[in-house]
């Protein structure tokens, strides 16, 4: 036998071997965790019993509250009425309540819509009060996402953003408001999100996410959602969300789709096949940069990233609240069976794709589950929370950026003011290169438009037989111009290269130069 | 419809409608057998799609090193095609194959 090939698959062996035990480890030390737990939530319901709560509960509330951290109580109210030594009236009613029901009296008001639903029930809303939702990007996707997740009671909501809200922010971005452009949009959000439930713990990180910081800040939750709007952010969630165990909800939205799905779900280690898959294993490879469309250039309906936003916090109540708990114990005794769970136990990977303009207007589709080859979640990952926390991986570089379009030399450009000092005697040609739609927003009198196709050639012919470009020059000059100045050198080029050498020129910074320096009153949408 | 043919749905979202005449539905027919005699492919389709259907001129939005791109999930009767067997699915009469271009904006 070849040793080369004996030493590897005795390495492979050792890594497998490994990452089972160090699973196994992290089952026995949950199960002991709640072990304990369990001991002392029966002695809390034992007292609770006394005090008159509904025998039939006792399971329910025991079974539940097996899984979970119960909120620390303050000491006094473990202890029994008798020796409590209560010294008001008000306390002796709080305390015995306490005592009594495991959810404060305002809880029971406040939650009971979504508690009398079976889905739900008491043990859901003891298991929403004892998470910790981390809200990554407070845009389009996190403000509903957050909303509803407050609304419904989770105990901590952490979110992060290091951006300020914007007045083109409000038309989706509801927990922002007009008194609050220029707050940052994590303070804006908590400010609404307190008005809106006061009973929540908010957690605030008001900063961008960095590799350095992910892993210690992802510890301190029990979910992650991804409401970001880029590629770079939506890999270091989904390595970091598989680095330290947490299932992720991930969402993104454009113009009028959006696209949703639940990943690392069941969250188990690198390397455990029967894990869900992460971002990686769905897309390995980023897509290249110049194919990716912020909602700024691209556009988007308000209640398109409204309804993604929504699904996040339904998705993420309903794995808080699910039977088996996200983290569930099974695999633990599976491992230590030695035992594969059956195929009809596996959470079936999917993405839930949203079109507003299409019937139907959803659409699920089946995901494969964990990639053999993952570079983060599978036994030859690459991605460790060591490289991750010191920095060395560089999600920009992987992602890939778009330097901005420098296709002319200055010479073929004008400024917006050289442009309006220009004689408007005929001898000129204005070509707006915008799209159809944003000429119809604003244009300048007596211009041509000819969009942009994001191609030299099949522009080109268009621009010609519109009239716009003359085939054989007619002695008069073109100027180009768009929204912010990329298309139209493109353009400018185009036309340069094939027609006109010399008699066509670009407006440098398009329309956003031409409202600062020229017309203020330029519509800026 | 002769069994020398194969009707076939392709559908695009997520944008890349906009590279096929801006529509998102198409029913094409493909030969049931390539040159060689072998049947059909989702791989075929892709080059397909690429000489026939595409009226955008820019096919490395779609294409890249003689696969679909990157960011772009590949649907066989609303299943990621990677469960399917990929390039290699041999298309069935009226498959429906969706392209989706992977959306970031949030």
């Amino acid at each position: 036998m070849d040793p080369t090939f004996s030493a590897d698959a005795q390495v492979q062996r050792l890594r497998q071997h490994i990452a089972a035990t160090e699973s196994q480890l992290t089952a026995l030390k949950l199960q002991l965790q709640q072990a304990e737990q369990a001991a002392e939530i029966a002695s809390y319901l034992n007292g609770a019993y006394q005090g008159g709560l509904a025998a039939d509960w006792r399971d329910e509330i025991c079974g539940a509250l097996q899984y979970d951290t119960p909120r620390p109580l303050p000491e006094d109210t473990w202890q029994d009425g008798e020796s409590g030594g209560p010294t008001s009236a008000k306390w002796t009613t709080d305390h015995v309540s306490q005592q009594r029901w495991p959810l404060q009296s305002e809880e029971y008001k406040r939650y009971g819509r979504q508690m009398i639903m079976p889905e739900i029930g008491l043990h859901g809303q003891l298991r929403l009060r004892s998470a910790k939702v981390l809200v990554v990007g407070v845009g389009g996707l996190g403000c509903p996402a957050a909303a509803y997740l407050a609304g419904a009671g989770v105990g901590t909501l952490g979110l992060m953003d290091g951006d300020t809200v914007e007045v083109s922010n409000l038309h989706r971005q509801i927990a922002h408001s007009s008194a609050r452009v220029g707050s940052m949009k994590v303070d804006s959000a908590v400010e609404y999100l307190r008005s809106l439930n006061d009973c929540v713990n908010y957690e605030s990180h008001p900063h961008h996410l960095t590799p350095e910081k992910a892993i210690s800040t992802f510890e301190q939750y029990d979910l992650v959602l991804d409401c970001t709007d880029h590629p770079t952010s939506r890999y270091l969630i989904s390595d970091a969300c598989v680095l330290t165990g947490k299932p992720l909800v991930s969402a993104s939205a454009l113009k009028t789709e959006g696209q949703l799905i639940v990943l690392n779900n069941p969250a188990r280690p690198p390397g455990d096949a029967s894990g869900g898959p992460c971002y990686r294993c769905i897309f390995p490879k980023p897509p290249p940069a110049e194919t990716v469309l912020s909602c700024g250039d691209g556009g988007i309906l308000g209640p398109v990233v409204g309804v993604m936003g929504v699904l996040q916090a339904l998705e993420a109540i309903k794995l808080l609240t699910a039977k088996l708990p996200p983290t569930d114990l099974d695999w633990a005794m599976d491992l230590a069976a030695d035992e594969v769970p059956a195929p009809a136990e596996l959470v079936r990977p999917t993405m839930l794709m949203f079109s507003a303009y299409s019937t139907p207007q959803f659409r699920s589709v089946r995901l494969r589950s964990r990639r053999a080859a993952c570079a983060v979640c599978s036994t030859e990952a690459t991605i460790t929370r060591q490289n991750l926390t010191s920095g060395s991986l560089d999600y920009v570089a992987f992602c890939g950026v778009t330097t901005p379009i420098k296709a002319l030399a200055t010479t073929a450009q004008v400024t917006a003011t050289q442009f309006s000092q220009l004689p408007t005697d005929g001898s000129n040609v204005l070509v707006d290169v915008r799209d159809e739609t944003q000429y119809a927003i604003c244009a300048l009198r007596g211009s041509v438009n000819v969009p942009w196709t994001g191609n030299a050639d099949t522009w080109l012919e268009e621009a010609i037989r519109v009239g716009a470009v003359a085939e054989l020059g007619d002695g008069r000059d073109r100027y180009f111009v768009c929204r912010l100045g990329n298309d139209s050198q493109l353009a400018a080029k185009a036309v340069m290269d094939n027609v006109l050498e010399g008699r066509a020129k670009d407006i440098k910074g398009g329309f956003r130069a031409w409202r600062e320096e020229v017309d203020p009153s330029w519509p800026d949408y | 419809m002769t069994t020398d043919s194969i009707p076939v749905a392709v559908e695009f979202t997520g944008g890349l409608e906009l590279l096929f005449s801006n529509q998102r539905k198409h029913q094409v027919t493909l030969p049931a057998r390539g040159t060689e005699g072998t049947p059909s492919t989702v791989g075929y389709l892709v080059k397909w799609l690429c000489e026939n259907l595409i009226r955008d001129p820019r096919k490395d939005m779609f294409v890249l090193d003689d696969s679909v791109r990157p960011g772009i999930l590949v649907l066989i009767n609303d299943a990621d095609w990677e469960l399917e067997g990929e390039e290699k699915y041999e298309l069935q009469a009226n498959d429906e194959i969706v392209f989706v271009s992977t959306l970031h904006g949030g």
